[in-house]
């Protein structure tokens, strides 16, 4: 998988589950540090997906950050206590 | 923020640092947007915050990006990280650009717009490449430069990155498993006449650079093998490739596998703003129509850099001047002289730079079309096949396939599958590149949330 | 020179639907069409199946439009057995909001002209309560709204795909690429494009605002002008919207449309930000949790207008067997124009009752304010 050269000193949550992320980091980049997998289903067919081109482009790295959906977590850095969790198909506008 | 400035300068990376310093440098109102939290573009990016040792391990054309991002820093441009820029509009008088900060629009006018937005990846449709664990080369570049390494990593591709990122990681202590290379067999006796015109200017420094990564992965021991039809195995993430090498089926467990097959212009911004695009064949991908000064079809709309045609980050910086120089002469700082004193030089790098281009992307060029399974639109998950039924039901181009399939409707606004849809259009037409064209873009050029829109420009500015 | 029984001109929604129709009776059509980019009104719509509010001011429209409405299942389900692409229709009804109590003392005024000039169709005003037992995401400004239970919505890309698909699978011919330059008439007509003939016994101009310059070719006027409308359209949400309403919409795979621009700024398809965010606020204000959406896309696209906003249907006197057909509500009159307008040029021409259609009637210099 991935391993960190630093150390990591920002602390944020995945599905619940405490993460850590060094500072200046964008959420995929620290997801996939983490061991994660895939960070989304999609909303066609509901398969498993990770990031692919982690600079913006392909949109495969969505999550739902601090509770906005369909976030690009390739784009986004992590800020401490941030909550992140799984995009699970499509967005509910609730 | 107000008022209208000489330039408004899409992107921070080489090419676009490069033009906001030179007018700064001038007097000229400069204001550079980029989408990353700092500058250096995909190149150089986090190259400030960068520990020492980790820069060197880079190499050294990673390590010249910090003199440049100093420059840019010192010049007095304006710029803005975190800005997407989703809209811009020409107009006469100046060209509005839209862009959005943390959740919120708003719009700036320049008397000319540039786009230094860069390149992208070319997508490497292969069989399972939608598999969690399989990234693109540059992918794994990012999150190296981040301080994370790809363990049990297996590089599949073409093109100087392959080598490039296989040394990275082995100076990083996280040596790849294997770098299994695509370029297909026949490219090195198409290339070969090319090469008297690729050891002219910088030429061949590049070629021996080449050269010397390949002995330091032998050296490493880095297993190099040379394959056709790769193919990502595994369910819910890749657990392995397989390939066909000496005649036979291979096969590799992996964590990761990194793709790459050359980089593309990131066409979506120049499309949007109705920028005439051609075909080129030498580097298969389309890029702007440009004068020798940047300038696009579009009146006061200029292109530098990868955007323009992928050149490198040297070649990006170079074309950044010029582009700067004809952009200080629009807003009359300097008439037409005095651009030429500014150009002059780095017209001369640039033609340096690319010596080497012509021979590179002819030997690195891509084999082929993918076969109908294979997914195309990752977001829609539309498939090959799919976009050749539709051209077989009678859809004339990537226009009408769009709307048969929604291939280019998803969430990355076509920019993954519109080179390929092009493509496999044009061959199941049988047409040119040219005749078939491209998706039509439109804006927001990223996604904005519809509160946002709604309320877009009403802050005034700060 | 290849001969068919029919040729239909444009490969729109209104032309798609006729030639459709006509391959389903067994008769041997060419459906010609221009290339991947051309001002398409069908791959630029909004894919609303909208009874409520046609033909005020003209009681044929507004028949021909129940007609449509009713024919409409007939047509998505002959698609979906010819071709296996079903449009995806919902006709459960829809909404036409109203943002102010003035608006709605004239929806309801409306409706009820409606219903004194055409019959009833169980429209009805809902009040603020009534309004948000039907639908609960409704946001505050919303003060009620005209319902009409025979109003729905399609897909209408898979409906263009739909109609192409049957008419290749009915032994017809879709042949895009052709711009038609000339017809010519010899008690038969013969169609150019570029360097290639086709001959038919009909033919059908039904080429969207190309049909103006078509038409005078075999003795007909179709006086078409584009009215240029923007549209937005969100990433997939989870479904929240069931019903058609006459602003926004929500589409079987998930994205939301939104839009009810109009512009007379001629073949002009740019997109333009005042316009966007107008829609954009006016759609928070109707549903609140749009709010957090994300815009995928935009676009423009060309309504094809006649100067009374009703449709134009004719045979032509001095060529017999040219028919006109054009409108501006091709997803609406889908079903219409599949299963009764094809039938009838295909046979005995079209019935009396559609002589209000033909375009004398903007000569008689008695025109109506277009309906929408
Ligand atoms: C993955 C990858 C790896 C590469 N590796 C190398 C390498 O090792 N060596 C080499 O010489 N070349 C490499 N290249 C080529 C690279 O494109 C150039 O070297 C160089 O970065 C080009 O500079 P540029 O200024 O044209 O664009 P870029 O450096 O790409 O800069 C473009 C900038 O524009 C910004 N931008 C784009 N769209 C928007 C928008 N809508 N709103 C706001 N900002 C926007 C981006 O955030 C980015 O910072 C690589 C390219 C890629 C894609
Ligand atoms: C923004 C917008 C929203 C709309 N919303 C709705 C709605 O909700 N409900 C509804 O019912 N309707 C709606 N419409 C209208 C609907 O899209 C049209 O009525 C429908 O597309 C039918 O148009 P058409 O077939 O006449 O023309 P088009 O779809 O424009 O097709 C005309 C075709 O003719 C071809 N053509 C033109 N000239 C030639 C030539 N010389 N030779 C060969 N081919 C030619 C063109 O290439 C084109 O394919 C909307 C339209 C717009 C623009
Ligand atoms: S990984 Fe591709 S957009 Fe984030």
């Amino acid at each position: 998988m991935f391993r960190r050269f630093d150390a990591a000193s920002v602390a944020f949550t995945f599905e619940g589950m405490p993460v850590m992320a060094a500072a200046g980091e964008t959420v995929a980049a620290a997801l996939l540090a983490a061991g994660v997998r895939s960070v989304r289903t999609t909303a066609v067919s509901g398969s498993a997906r990770a990031p692919w081109c982690m600079m913006g482009v392909c949109f495969d790295c969505l999550v739902e950050i601090d509770g906005v959906a369909n976030r690009q977590g390739c784009m986004v850095v992590v800020s401490p206590g941030m909550v992140v969790r799984r995009q699970v198909g499509a967005k509910d506008l609730g | 923020m107000s008022g209208v400035f000489d330039a408004v300068i899409i992107g921070a990376g080489p090419a676009g640092m490069a033009a906001g310093a030179v007018m700064a440098e001038r007097g000229a109102r400069v204001l550079v947007l980029d989408e990353q939290a700092a500058p250096g573009g995909q190149i150089y990016r986090g190259i400030e915050a960068m520990p020492a040792a980790r820069v060197a391990a880079m190499g050294a054309d990673y390590a010249a990006g910090a003199a440049l991002v100093a420059r840019f820093r010192a010049s007095g441009a304006e710029y803005r990280p975190g800005a997407m820029v989703w809209q811009v509009v020409p107009g006469e008088e100046g060209h509005e650009v839209w862009f959005s900060i943390a959740g919120k629009s708003r719009c700036v006018v320049g008397k000319s717009v540039l786009v230094a937005a860069g390149a992208m990846e070319r997508p490497v449709p292969v069989p399972g490449w939608t598999l969690p664990g399989v990234m693109g080369a540059g992918a794994v570049q990012v999150l190296l430069k981040a301080g994370i390494g790809a363990e049990r990593l297996v590089i599949a591709g073409a093109g100087p990155l392959v080598l490039l990122l296989a040394a990275q990681c082995l100076a990083l202590g996280v040596r790849p498993l294997a770098v299994l290379d695509t370029t297909p067999a026949g490219n090195f006796a198409a290339a070969l006449p090319l090469l008297p015109g690729a050891v002219r200017g910088r030429g061949l420094g590049y070629l021996w650079k080449g050269l010397l990564l390949q002995a330091r992965l032998r050296f490493g021991g880095v297993r190099v093998v040379r394959v056709t039809d790769v193919v990502l195995e595994g369910a819910e993430a890749v657990r392995a490739v397989s390939f066909r090498a000496g005649g036979q089926v291979q096969r590799i467990e992996a964590d990761i596998v990194a793709l790459h097959e050359g980089v593309i212009p990131a066409q979506q911004m120049t499309r949007a703003l109705g920028c005439a695009h051609k075909w080129d064949e030498g580097q298969r991908c389309f890029r702007p129509v440009l004068d020798g000064f940047g300038n696009t079809s579009v009146h006061g709309v200029l292109v530098a850099g990868d955007g323009g045609g992928i050149g490198g980050a040297r070649a990006a910086a170079q074309a950044g001047v010029v582009a700067g120089a004809e952009m200080l002469r629009r807003a009359g700082r300097v008439d037409g002289v005095g651009r030429d004193a500014v150009a002059g030089p780095a017209l001369r790098d640039l033609a340096a730079e690319v010596a080497v281009r012509p021979f590179l992307d002819r030997l690195f060029r891509p084999a082929g079309l993918p076969g109908d399974e294979v997914v195309v639109c990752r977001c829609e998950e539309v498939t090959a096949g799919d976009i050749r039924a539709a051209a077989a039901q009678g859809a004339q181009g990537p226009n009408q396939a769009k709307a048969f399939l929604r291939t280019g409707m998803g969430a990355c606004q076509g920019r993954i599958c519109g080179p390929m849809v092009s493509e496999i259009m044009a061959g199941a037409r049988g047409v040119s590149m040219d005749e078939i064209g491209y998706y039509r873009i439109r804006a927001p050029l990223k996604p904005i949330t519809v509160g946002e829109l709604a309320a877009a420009g009403d802050d005034g500015d700060d | 020179m290849r001969g068919f029984d029919l040729i239909v001109i444009g490969g729109g929604l209104v032309g798609g639907a006729v030639a459709f129709g006509a391959a389903r009776l067994g008769a041997r059509v060419a459906l010609l069409d221009e290339g991947d980019v051309a001002f398409r009104a069908a791959r630029g719509n909004f894919g609303l199946v909208w009874i409520q509010s046609k033909g005020a001011g003209m009681p044929p429209y507004a028949h021909w439009s129940r007609q449509s409405a009713a024919l409409w299942a007939g047509l998505s389900d002959a698609l979906s057995e010819v071709t296996g692409v079903a449009p995806a229709l919902r006709q459960n009804g829809g909404f036409a909001f109203c943002l102010s109590d003035d608006e709605f003392a004239r929806q309801a005024e409306r409706v009820q002209r409606m219903h004194n000039e055409s019959g009833g169709i169980g429209t009805r005003m809902l009040d603020r309560a009534e309004l948000r037992a039907m639908l609960p995401q409704v946001g505050d400004e919303v003060v009620g709204a005209a319902f009409c239970p025979i109003d729905g919505h399609a897909n209408p890309l898979l409906l263009l795909r739909g109609l192409q698909a049957g008419l290749l699978a009915k032994g017809g011919e879709y042949l895009p690429g052709r711009h038609v330059d000339a017809i010519d008439y010899d008690g038969g007509f013969t169609v150019q494009c570029g360097a290639e003939r086709f001959t038919c016994a009909k033919v059908v101009i039904a080429a969207g605002l190309g049909s103006r310059d078509l038409a005078p070719m075999v003795g007909l006027e179709m006086p078409v002008t584009p009215l240029k409308g923007q549209i937005l359209v969100t990433e997939r949400v989870r479904p929240f919207l069931d019903y058609a309403t006459h602003v926004v919409r929500q589409t079987d795979e998930g994205s939301v449309m939104m839009g009810d621009s109009q512009e007379d700024v001629g073949f002009d398809i740019r997109t333009t930000t005042p316009v966007l965010k107008d829609i954009a606020a006016r759609n928070i204000k109707v549903f609140p949790l749009l709010r957090e959406a994300n815009v995928v896309r935009t676009w423009g696209a060309l309504r094809v207008m006649t100067p009374d906003g009703c449709p134009i249907y004719e045979e032509s006197v001095s060529h017999p067997g040219a028919f006109s057909a054009t409108c501006h509500s091709g997803v609406t009159l889908a079903g219409a124009h599949a299963m009764a307008l094809a039938p009838a040029i295909l046979g005995a021409g079209l019935p009396p009752a559609m002589k209000a259609f033909e375009a004398a009637r903007f000569k008689s210099g008695k025109i109506n304010v277009p309906s929408f």
